[in-house]
C-alpha cells in the first residue's frame, strides 16, 4: 500500500482554526446569493446541477482523498439512489404513501447505502489497482442491466417525473427552479458539514491510517477490508443523496446516470480539484463543470481541454488546483513570496503563451475539421483575410514553440527557489506550533 | 449437433479476438504493475492506422506497420508521460492513462473525423473457407484465430526462452538488482509498454476490419478486457487466454438462445401469466442476459476465487 501513501502525502493540507470557520460561512454565504448574482433561469438550472455534482465529487473524494481508494464506479450508487428516488417521487404523486419532496434525497441516500452494502462486499476485498477495475466492472454489471429491466430503468427514454405535487415544505411548493436551488444548497451544506465531520472522527482517522499504510492499520487491530468497507457504504450514501437531487432537479433520469462515463466525471473533477483538501472536490467541479457546461458553447474541443488539464495535473501537481492554491497560501502568509515573485510570474507568463498558443491551434485545427459551427475562435478568424489567416496560425506555433524553450529554461531554478520557499514556511509554520 | 459447432467456432474466433486485446493488458500489468486504462485507445489507434495505411499500400503491410506505429506511440508514452508520473506510484500512473483514454479518443476524431471508416475485411481474405453443414465459416476468422495463437506462442516464447525475455522477468520482482547487473531497467519498461501497445494496435488492425472502425470503438471494447484481465487472473498469459474463450464461448451461445425461465416452467406444463410474481425476472430470455454476462462471470469469479482463474497474488 505505499504506492497509495506515496499519492497522498501523511501530513492533513487544511486550513485550520478560524480560516477553516471563514471558508465554511464563505461557502454558505456564495451559495445563498450565487442566484442573486447570476439570476437568469439558464444560470440557476447550471447552478443546480453544480450542486449536486459537489455533493458527487465530495462524496467521492470520502473514498479517495479520505480513504486511498479509486472507484471508476462511483456513478453505480448515485445513478440507482436517483432511480430509487424518482419512482418514490410517482409513487407519493399517485398517493401510494406519503413522502414530501424535500424528503426525498433521503430515499436516494438509503438506496445507494443499500446497493453500497451488497457491491461493497465484493469490491472492498481489494484496494488499489484490482479495486479499480472491479468497481468498473460494478459501474458496466449496473449499466448493462438498465437494458434488462426496461420497467424500472425506463429503457432508452429514462424515468420521468413531475416534483410539484404534494403540499411542499410548510405550503412551499417546488415548481421554481429557484426553490429547488435551495433545496440543494441545504441538503449540499447539510451532507457537507456531516462528511467533514466525519473526517474528524475516529473512523475517519482510521480511514486515513488504511490509506496510509494499510499494513500497519491491521497490526493495530483494524481489518482494512472492514474499514474500507464502512467508507464505501457511507460513500455510497452521500452519492445517493446527490442523486435524489438530481431526480428532483432534472425530473428526468436515463441509464447514463449509471454509466462509466459519470464514474470517470466524478474522479477526473475530484482529481483535478485536489484530493488532499476536503475543498478540493468543490474547485473540481467549478472547473469542470465551467469546462463542460460552459466553454461547449463556444469550442467543440472542450474534452480535449479537460483531458489535458486532468494529465497535466497528475503529471505536475498530483495534490490538485487546491493543492497548488494552498502552497502559494503558505508561501504569502509566510511573507517568502517577495522572493520568489520575479520567477513566478516568468513561470506563470511562460505556461499562459503555451496555453494561449496551444488553444488557437487546437482551435484551428477543429475548425479545419468539423466546420466552424460553436467555434468562437474560428470564426473570428474566418472573418479575416486569407493572409492574415496564414499569420495567425504561424503566429501561434511562434509563441508556442517559444513559450516551451522559456519554459524548460525558467522551470528548474524556479522549482530549486520554490522547494526552499516552501520548506522554509514550512518550518515557520511548525515552529509556530512548538 | 450443427448448431452447436458453428456457435462454438464462433465463440471461440471472438474469444480469440478477445485474448488479442487483453494479452498485452495483462503483459503490461505483470511486468510493470500497472493497468493501462488506454489500452482500448491502443487498439483503436491500430484500427484508424492501418486503414489510412491500407488504402493506400493494402492491407499486408498495414498488418505489420500500423502495430509498429502504435508501438511507437506507445513507448513514447510511458518515455515521456509515465515515466514522470511513475515517482508518484501505481495509482497516479493509472489516472495518468485513463487521461490518454480520454485524449485519445478526441485527437482521432481531428484527425480521421467523426464518421465510421470504411475499413474492411481485405480481398484475399474474403469469403468462405469451408462449409459445415450450411453454414459458411469465413476465412477472416480463421486468420483471425491464428494470429491470436501465434501471439500466445510467440510471447510466451519469448518471455520463457530469450534472454531479453528472462531479464524482464527479472526486472519485475528486482529491478535494483537488475539496474546492478548494467541493464537499463527504464528502457526495459519502455521497451514493454510500446510492445503490449503494439499487440493492441494488432488486434486493432484485425478487430477494426472484422468489426467497426470508429471512435466508440475504444469504449465498446474498454471495459470488457478488464473483465478478462481480472477473471483470468492479474498478470497471467495463461488465465487471459482461458477467459477469453470461456467469455467469448459463454457469450456466442448466450446470444442465439431464447429461452427463459418462464419457457422452462411451460415446458413441466405451469403456465404462468404476467401477473405471477417475479414475472419480470422469469420473462427475460438468456438472449437479454448475454450483455451482462461477463460482468456477472466477474462478480462471481471474485466471490469464489478473489485471484482469478489462474492467478497467483491476491491483489
Amino acid at each position: 500500500m505505499a504506492d497509495i501513501a506515496a499519492v497522498r502525502p501523511a501530513s492533513r493540507m487544511s486550513f485550520g482554526g478560524w480560516p477553516q470557520l471563514a471558508l465554511w460561512g464563505c461557502l454558505a454565504l456564495a451559495l445563498i446569493i450565487a442566484p442573486q448574482v447570476f439570476s437568469s433561469s439558464a444560470a440557476v438550472s447550471l447552478l443546480s446541477q453544480l450542486g449536486t455534482l459537489v455533493i458527487f465529487c465530495l462524496s467521492y473524494n470520502m473514498l479517495l482523498g479520505e480513504g486511498g481508494m479509486y472507484s471508476f464506479g462511483h456513478a453505480a450508487y448515485s445513478g440507482l439512489g436517483a432511480y430509487f428516488a424518482i419512482h418514490a417521487m410517482n409513487m407519493a404523486a399517485h398517493g401510494k404513501f406519503y413522502i414530501p419532496v424535500w424528503l426525498i434525497p433521503l430515499v436516494g441516500g438509503i438506496a445507494g447505502m443499500v446497493f453500497g452494502i451488497l457491491f461493497g462486499y465484493l469490491t472492498t476485498r481489494k484496494a488499489g489497482t484490482a479495486f479499480a477495475m472491479i468497481t468498473l466492472g460494478v459501474v458496466e454489471l449496473v449499466h448493462a442491466s438498465s437494458e434488462m429491466f426496461p420497467g424500472f430503468f425506463g429503457g432508452e427514454g429514462g424515468v420521468e417525473t413531475n416534483r410539484n405535487y404534494g403540499s411542499g415544505f410548510f405550503g412551499m411548493t417546488f415548481g421554481p427552479q429557484i426553490r429547488v436551488y435551495y433545496l440543494i444548497v441545504a441538503w449540499l451544506l447539510l451532507s457537507a458539514i456531516a462528511m467533514y465531520a466525519l473526517t474528524r472522527t475516529p473512523l475517519g482517522r482510521i480511514m486515513n491510517a488504511v490509506r496510509d499504510n494499510a499494513e500497519r492499520a491491521q497490526f493495530v487491530g483494524y481489518d482494512p477490508k472492514t474499514v474500507r468497507f464502512f467508507i464505501l457504504v457511507l460513500s455510497a450514501f452521500f452519492a445517493g443523496i446527490s442523486g435524489g437531487l438530481q431526480a428532483i432537479n432534472m425530473e428526468l433520469i436515463t441509464s447514463e446516470s449509471v454509466s462509466s462515463l459519470r464514474s470517470g466525471d466524478a474522479m477526473i473533477f475530484t482529481f483535478i480539484g485536489g484530493a488532499q483538501a476536503f475543498f478540493g472536490p468543490i474547485i473540481g467541479v467549478l472547473i469542470g463543470g465551467f469546462l463542460s457546461f460552459k466553454l461547449s458553447d463556444y469550442t467543440q474541443a472542450w474534452q480535449l481541454y479537460l483531458g489535458i488539464f486532468f494529465i497535466l495535473i497528475v503529471m505536475y501537481a498530483p495534490t490538485g488546483v487546491s493543492g497548488i492554491l494552498l502552497s502559494n497560501w503558505r508561501v504569502i502568509r509566510a511573507g517568502l513570496f517577495g522572493r520568489v515573485a520575479w520567477r513566478w510570474s516568468a513561470v506563470v507568463c511562460a505556461g499562459a503563451m503555451i496555453a494561449l498558443a496551444g488553444a488557437v491551434l487546437i482551435e484551428l485545427s477543429y475548425g479545419f475539421v468539423f466546420g466552424s459551427e460553436k467555434g468562437a475562435v474560428v470564426n473570428y478568424v474566418r472573418a479575416l483575410d486569407k493572409n492574415i489567416q496564414g499569420v495567425v496560425w504561424g503566429a501561434a506555433i511562434v509563441v508556442l514553440v517559444g513559450g516551451i524553450f522559456l519554459l524548460r529554461r525558467l522551470l528548474p531554478p524556479f522549482k530549486d527557489a520554490w522547494n526552499d520557499v516552501s520548506s522554509r514556511a514550512h518550518l515557520m509554520k511548525s515552529g509556530d506550533r512548538a | 449437433m450443427e448448431y452447436t459447432l458453428i456457435n462454438l467456432l464462433n465463440g471461440l474466433s471472438y474469444g480469440l479476438l478477445l485474448f488479442m486485446l487483453s494479452a498485452g493488458l495483462t503483459l503490461i500489468f505483470s511486468m510493470m504493475g500497472v493497468i493501462n486504462f488506454a489500452h482500448a485507445s491502443f487498439y483503436m489507434l491500430g484500427a484508424y492506422f492501418a486503414y489510412s495505411i491500407s488504402i493506400r499500400f493494402g492491407f499486408w503491410p498495414a498488418l505489420v506497420v500500423a502495430p509498429l506505429i502504435v508501438g511507437l506511440i506507445g513507448a513514447a508514452i510511458e518515455r515521456y508521460g509515465l515515466r514522470t508520473v511513475h515517482r508518484h506510484g501505481h495509482l497516479a500512473e493509472l489516472l495518468f492513462t485513463f487521461g490518454v483514454a480520454f485524449i485519445a479518443v478526441e485527437v482521432v476524431q481531428v484527425i480521421w473525423g467523426r464518421q465510421t471508416l470504411p475499413y474492411g475485411v481485405p480481398k484475399q481474405l474474403d469469403g468462405p473457407l469451408f462449409t459445415l453443414y450450411n453454414t459458411d465459416f469465413p476465412i477472416y476468422r480463421v486468420f483471425m484465430m491464428g494470429v491470436s495463437l501465434f501471439m500466445l506462442l510467440s510471447i510466451s516464447l519469448m518471455l520463457k526462452r530469450t534472454r531479453i525475455g528472462l531479464v524482464i522477468q527479472a526486472a519485475l520482482t528486482h529491478p535494483d538488482s537488475v539496474e546492478a547487473l548494467g541493464h537499463n531497467v527504464p528502457r526495459l519498461f519502455m521497451l514493454v509498454f510500446g510492445g503490449g501497445a503494439a499487440l493492441a494496435g494488432l488486434a486493432g488492425v484485425i478487430g477494426g476490419a472484422a468489426f467497426v472502425t470508429e471512435p466508440g470503438m475504444a469504449a465498446a471494447v474498454g471495459s470488457i478486457i478488464f473483465v478478462v484481465v481480472v477473471v483470468g487472473g492479474l498478470g497471467s498469459l495463461l488465465g487471459a487466454l482461458l477467459a477469453s474463450l470461456l467469455i467469448g464461448i459463454v457469450q456466442t451461445f448466450a446470444v442465439s438462445l431464447d429461452y427463459s425461465l418462464l419457457s422452462l416452467f411451460a415446458k413441466f406444463g405451469a403456465r404462468l401469466g404476467p401477473d405471477a410474481p417475479g414475472y419480470i425476472v422469469l420473462k427475460i430470455s438468456i438472449a437479454e442476459v448475454a450483455p451482462i454476462l461477463p460482468y456477472l462471470f466477474l462478480v462471481v469469479i471474485l466471490i469464489v476465487r478473489p485471484r482469478g482463474l489462474l492467478g497467483t497474488r491476491e491483489t
